[in-house]
């Protein structure tokens, strides 16, 4: 398995000359024109603040991604889908289509299944999101239903495994008995056809968390 | 199974497709790797196989996964005969394998593909002889070091164990294998009873990575400096670019650049197919692209050629059917004669809407291309055309080309294209950055290289015993082959001369017609199989039914004797009408075909020969008012030796539920010109609402070679869907899409 991805730099944001500049500031005349946007020209030299500068609060929306707390200061309206893939680079989450249909991006936000391509960060402003990544515990321990969809080796091509197992999250969370009809409630698409699978997958999970709930 | 790389371990693998050139696949030929390349304790058996000193044992699997289980099969076949313990192997992709003969690329892996079915038979072929030679090595490197004969030794799950009871793990003898040369004769494979992973269930080897979300599927990938682009593609096919104003596009905060794919050049094709026109937007992530691309004032002019639907290809087929066929493809007898005097006379048209592959993961590349090198990373089923496509657009010599084959999410033929690779390679020359081309779903359904839509007129006659004397099978196509072979080549793709009824009918004519189309075509899960046998399980149902006859025993009696019919084409040299009698039987038998049916449920059969494989299914439904339950599914598969049953039936179960899928609701349709459907609203693949909850597999157990797997389950699936549809309702669906015809007859 390899990365591919590099975390890249962070866009410089601040001119680093300054400890009080600040990119949210209204205050930017001073250095219009520099390649920094935190607006103050490079004062050189300098001497450290003696007291404590109070800073507005930046901008941004608090997120709880996995347990891992961050702030999104970038375009409010962009999809929860392309924050975690391209921002986080928690690539689990799958781009399958444009209208919700496909599943293949389903998270749990607050506990509640989502596609994750609907849900824009303003809309998700301290919710706590989980995604794929986020069910094994630290150390590596699956979570019931990743081991179950092992066991029941509901995998062919995969692509869209990671929500499913998401939905299969949600379901088991509101029922922890599914008949075959809550299963088929479950309509995250599979072109290769592992829904049978899926569906034991499902079950076993179930068994496996009844039992250990005893 | 898989685990995290470290930087020796990538450094290792980039080493094995540059500098292993000596190597000839499938012979026990060793070829040696610097060690400073390969950094410290590492140990290379070959260009499948490294022990590492703890026991680990990491084997190169080269054909791309897309779902078909390969990367597994493959390995347990290479573990096999390398007798490695099974819970030690780690597996990785491969790249593809070339270097540079005088300027020409040189294959070094032998086979890879993901076409046809075919990864595993030429696996078997390539791979048991290498796990045989790594295993000889790790003999004699410990007969070497007991100071005895190599007979007295013994390999079991990774250890080489001597007479007396001594053991010394594959870890602990790799270095001192490493350093032997391989022998002159190769040495002897496992005979089948020796095996112990053959024939046993195996899980998918990226299942972990899989539920974790660590899987890196082709999407995924990307450098830290890499550009995003997002194309809109013209959407009339043939079409160009009229008015482009992207001011407002290049507004949005995090745009780089928009560039455009220029329209199609008649006389050279980019891809492997011509490339739409359309424009990229370049920014630094996707939803900056998406955005931008939305406010772009972009006009499109359509092509030359007027776009045409099913309806349109329809009516040109009739034109088509009353002159001369393009291809008389075979002819036995005489059917005119027969049919004058036979006393049961048959007859029925079938028809097939064009359709799309609809992928979960949609056509994406990332790639780096520079003076001195390329690198691709994308959802690939043929590296070399991929290849091919690169070299062709950069002129870089074939060891500067670097094709990454990571998992792909799905294939079926989509990505046996390269046309998105092209683009990719196209913007990131132009733009001297990497670029991850990203098409969205709308793009993907928009321009697909459809499966052919195609027309189907079959007769046939029967005598007075209600024996088949006499069949025709005519088809009309747009073959996926125009525009890319000649005419008189064109059918090779559509019709097959040795495919059933032929050989068992005296008087028999199969043909070919040539259906012009403008939407692009591409090869399709079983290539034309899928409707052929459609039409022809379904007619021969009509037949059964016409003649009163049991549709079981008359497709037994149809088949005859066991005996072994010519087939030329892939999947011959010999087609054995027993073995899909078998087939047919133990479906049969299984969903209770004989015994009495619930009131108001209908049983279907059909069956057919696919690539060297021979499959059967049985099923049975019933309409609820307007809802189909589809009760039990039987499918009874004989595939030759099957490496890994778990895999094939995975593959079996899914290829059942997409032929199903693709034959109820799927279909393409044109409107003013253009691709009407954007995504899977109005291209409803099945949910698992609709599906049956479960599929019963019987695999026939063999020592034939094996055939692979992931094909075989597809063209006998819908018709035996439709044949019992037939039986629970009496209306007989000649149209596909199934659902919407049903609902249209009842």
């Amino acid at each position: 398995m390899t990365r591919l991805w590099q975390t890249p730099a962070k866009p410089q944001t601040r001119c680093g000359l300054n400890a009080t500049c600040n990119p949210a500031a209204a205050a930017r005349e001073h250095c219009k024109g520099t390649q920094y946007n935190c607006g103050m020209m490079p004062q050189v030299p300098q001497t450290p603040p003696t007291e404590i500068v109070p800073q507005p609060i930046r901008e941004g929306v608090d997120v709880t991604i996995n347990g891992e707390h961050y702030r999104h200061t970038g375009d409010p309206d962009m999809p929860l889908l392309w924050y975690v893939r391209d921002v986080l680079r928690l690539t689990g989450c799958k781009y399958g289509c444009d209208d919700q249909s496909c599943g293949a991006c389903s998270v749990l936000v607050d506990g509640k299944l989502q596609r994750a391509c609907a849900l824009s960060m303003q809309d998700i402003a301290e919710a706590d999101i989980t995604t794929v990544e986020g069910l094994a515990r630290a150390g590596g321990a699956l979570h019931p239903v990743q081991q179950a969809w092992i066991d029941e080796d509901a995998i062919l091509c995969g692509y869209c495994q990671a929500g499913q197992i998401m939905a299969a999250m949600a379901l088991l969370a509101r029922k922890p008995q599914p008949s075959d009809a809550d299963i088929d409630s479950i309509a995250n698409l599979c072109r290769c056809g592992s829904y049978p699978r899926i569906r034991r997958a499902i079950q076993r999970a179930a068994k496996t968390m009844r039992d250990k709930a005893k | 199974m898989s685990r995290l790389h470290n930087a020796s371990r990538r450094r290792f693998l980039k080493v094995f497709g540059t500098a292993t050139g000596a190597l000839v696949v499938g012979l026990p030929a060793l070829a040696w790797t610097p060690d400073e390349l390969l950094g410290q304790n590492l140990f290379q058996l070959g260009p499948y196989v490294r022990i590492e000193p703890d026991g680990t044992t990491v084997i190169g699997a080269r054909d791309p996964e897309v779902g078909q289980g390969i990367r597994t099969a493959e390995a347990r076949i290479l573990a096999e005969e390398l007798d490695a313990d099974w819970t030690r192997v780690i597996v990785e992709p491969l790249d593809l394998g070339v270097t540079n003969a005088n300027g020409d690329p040189h294959w070094t892996y032998g086979h890879q593909m993901a076409s046809g079915s075919t990864s595993v038979p030429a696996a078997w072929n390539d791979l048991r002889s290498v796990g045989t030679a790594a295993r000889e090595l790790l003999l004699r490197a410990a007969a070497a070091q007991w100071k005895t004969g190599v007979a007295t030794l013994r390999t079991s799950h990774g250890v080489v164990i001597a007479a007396d009871g001594r053991k010394l793990g594959y870890g602990e003898l790799a270095e001192a294998a490493s350093k032997l040369k391989p022998a002159n004769a190769p040495a002897k494979p496992k005979t089948s009873a020796q095996y112990r992973l053959v024939g046993q269930d195996a899980g998918d080897v990226d299942a972990r990575d899989i539920v974790t979300g660590r899987q890196p599927f082709a999407i995924d990938a990307g450098y830290g400096d890499t550009l995003v682009a997002v194309i809109a593609h013209c959407p009339w096919p043939g079409g160009r670019l009229a008015h482009l104003d992207d001011a407002a596009a290049l507004k949005v905060k995090g745009v780089e650049k928009v560039m455009t794919i220029p329209a199609p050049d008649p006389a050279r094709a980019l891809g492997t197919q011509q490339l739409a026109a359309g424009i990229a937007v370049l920014a630094h992530d996707t939803w900056t692209a998406l955005q931008a691309i939305a406010k772009l004032d972009v006009r499109w002019q359509a092509g030359p050629r007027p776009v045409q639907g099913d309806d349109a290809l329809a009516g040109a087929s009739e034109a088509a059917f009353a002159g001369d066929p393009t291809k008389s493809v075979r002819t036995d007898g005489d059917f005119a004669e027969t049919a004058k005097r036979a006393p049961h006379k048959f007859k029925a048209d079938y028809r097939f809407a064009t359709i799309a592959h609809a992928d979960l993961e949609p056509p994406n590349a990332l790639v780096k291309v520079d003076s001195q090198q390329a690198v691709v990373v994308a959802p690939v089923q043929n590296p070399r055309a991929t290849f091919d496509t690169v070299r062709r657009l950069t002129g870089l010599a074939p060891e500067k080309i670097t094709i990454r084959l990571p998992r792909a999410g799905g294939g079926f033929g989509r990505f046996l294209e390269t046309d998105y690779v092209a683009e990719a390679v196209m913007l990131a020359k132009a733009v001297g950055k990497p670029i991850k081309l990203m098409w969205t779903r709308a793009e993907a359904f928009a321009h697909d290289t459809y499966r052919p839509f195609s027309v189907h007129k079959l007769e046939a006659c029967a005598d007075r015993k209600r024996a088949l004397t006499g069949w025709t099978h005519r088809i009309a196509s747009t073959s996926r082959l125009a525009d890319r072979e000649p005419r008189p080549r064109q059918w090779l793709s559509e019709m097959h001369p040795d495919d059933l009824p032929a050989g068992l009918v005296d008087n028999l004519h199969y043909a070919w017609f040539a259906l012009d189309s403008v939407l692009p075509r591409g090869s399709y899960r079983a290539s034309s199989h899928a409707v052929n046998a459609f039409a022809t399980e379904c007619f021969l149902d009509e037949i059964a039914h016409g003649l009163k006859q049991d549709a079981l025993k008359f497709r037994l009696a149809l088949l005859g004797e066991p005996r072994k019919l010519s087939y030329r084409g892939h999947g011959g040299p010999v087609l054995d009408t027993g073995r899909l009698a078998w087939v047919l039987q133990l479906a049969a038998d299984a969903i209770g075909w004989s015994k009495p049916h619930p009131q108001g449920h209908g049983f279907g059969l059909a069956c057919h020969f696919t690539f060297g494989g021979y499959v059967a299914h049985a099923v049975e439904v019933s309409m609820e008012k307007t809802r189909l339950v589809i009760h039990n599914v039987v499918c009874a598969a004989d595939l030759g030796r099957i490496i890994n049953p778990l895999g094939a039936r995975a593959s079996l179960v899914g290829a059942t539920l997409d032929g199903f899928s693709t034959a109820l609701r799927e279909r393409i349709t044109v409107k003013g010109g253009r691709i009407v459907q954007q995504g899977f609203k109005d291209y409803p693949l099945a949910t698992m609402a609709q599906m049956p909850h479960d599929v019963q597999v019987i695999l026939v157990p063999s020592q034939e070679n094996p055939t692979g797997a992931f094909d075989m389950g597809f063209p006998s699936a819908a018709p035996a869907l439709a044949n019992a549809i037939f039986a629970g309702t009496t209306v007989r669906v000649r149209r596909l899409p199934l659902w919407a015809e049903l609902m249209r007859l009842l």
